[in-house]
């Protein structure tokens, strides 16, 4: 176990998580939890749940029933200065960097601290600063976000994410539309925030290269069930044909259901036609 | 968050004391830019500190670069192993004079 990790603190504590987009269940009943220190990967195919498991960690959005503890606060509980309290204590680098256009890169990543802290400027410019030399972005802070690249907004993204030391990150899959040199060198970047700061890092991705560079542990997501939680090693060794299925990059024909099938082609249900 | 100030032959050693974050660092700020004003060779004594944040670190290098502009020397004594990691990750290792213990960091000023 990589030696950052605490075992016995768990920052992140998910308990049979169910949640609903209008009348549709997207995670039925999911549970996981991670340590201090540690980086865990979600993975799963499009439609899996593991954005919206993102979303519920990052208390975004009200979930239908089960428990998330992070920083050992249950969210469901929390009111609205505890919740941005939290949020104080995590940061987030939102998948196409979310980067407001009219700001400079610099005023973007002070954001976070003009909303949550009482420091003086000069602080929060060092701060801001300091955290695009961290991103290989110095001297960058008075350009316009439409000035940078791709991988230069995910790594501003990533600055601005980490300007207030969270104890816990999480990244929206950091390398999707990068070449792989970049990509390469954001999977890096995680690893010096862990490492530095010892954060626990959740990152969304399916990019199998970057899963084995970076994770000490992954969750695998199907469905909206968890399918797999393990380490690297343990997700080689997976019997699960639909692991070896994702890790060899082979598609899936999906069991399909006639009858939810038939209705959503023709809006039409019909009574007991699934024993015809 | 506490602190004290000494001096010691000519030079003085700023010691701080606690947690230096979001919430404490503009004292921590205040602390180290009123202690510059005194135009001597400084210590910054360290030991007591568990944890600092970017925010310490930010008020450290603006207390650093004042000390440079009137031409004193700025130490920072006896850091602890999470304080040097923050250091690190944005290579104020090599930025700052980092000494073991104060009375090493006092002799270095000298």
């Amino acid at each position: 176990m990589n030696p950052n990790i605490n075992p016995d603190h768990k920052l992140i504590e998910v308990e049979d998580l169910v949640t609903h987009y209008g009348s549709r269940m997207i995670l039925k009943g999911v549970s996981l939890d991670v340590r201090e220190g540690e980086i865990m990967v979600i993975m799963g195919g499009s439609g899996s749940g593991k954005s919206t498991l993102l979303r519920h960690l990052m208390a975004l959005e009200r979930h239908t029933s089960g428990t998330i503890r992070i920083l050992g606060e249950d969210i469901a509980r929390l009111g609205t200065r505890e919740l941005v309290e939290l949020r104080t204590n995590t940061g987030v680098a939102f998948q196409g960097g979310a980067l407001f256009s009219s700001m400079t890169v610099g005023e973007n990543i002070m954001l976070p601290l003009y909303e949550h802290t009482d420091l003086d400027r000069k602080t929060m410019e060092i701060m801001a600063r300091m955290k695009l030399e961290v991103v290989s972005l110095a001297g960058f802070e008075n350009l316009m976000p439409s000035e940078l690249s791709g991988g230069m907004i995910k790594r501003a993204a990533m600055a601005r994410a980490i300007v207030m030391d969270p104890k816990i990150l999480f990244c929206d899959e950091p390398s999707a539309g990068l070449d792989p040199v970049v990509s390469s060198a954001l999977d890096e970047l995680i690893l010096r925030l862990r490492d530095a700061m010892r954060m626990s890092v959740v990152v969304v991705t399916h990019e199998l290269e970057s899963v084995f560079k970076i994770a000490d542990r992954v969750t695998v997501l199907d469905q909206g069930k968890i399918l797999f939680i393990g380490t690297l090693d343990e997700l080689r060794a997976s019997p699960s044909e639909r692991i070896q299925n994702l890790l060899n990059r082979r598609p899936e024909d999906a069991d399909l259901d006639v009858d939810a099938y038939l209705t959503r082609l023709t809006g039409e249900t019909v009574p007991g036609a699934a024993s015809l | 968050m506490k602190h004290q100030i000494k001096e010691d032959n000519g030079a003085l050693v700023v010691a701080l004391e606690g947690d230096v974050d979001l919430k404490t660092s503009p004292d921590a700020r205040k602390i180290l830019l009123d202690a510059v004003t005194r135009n001597l060779p400084m210590v910054v004594d360290l030991s007591g500190v568990l944890y600092i944040d970017s925010s310490g670190v930010a008020s450290l290098i603006e207390a650093f670069q004042k000390a440079r502009k009137s031409g004193h020397k700025f130490v920072l004594a006896a850091v602890s192993e999470s304080a040097l990691r923050v250091l690190n990750l944005a290579r104020m290792d090599k930025v700052f004079a980092i000494c073991p213990s104060v009375a090493e960091g006092l002799a270095k000023v000298r």
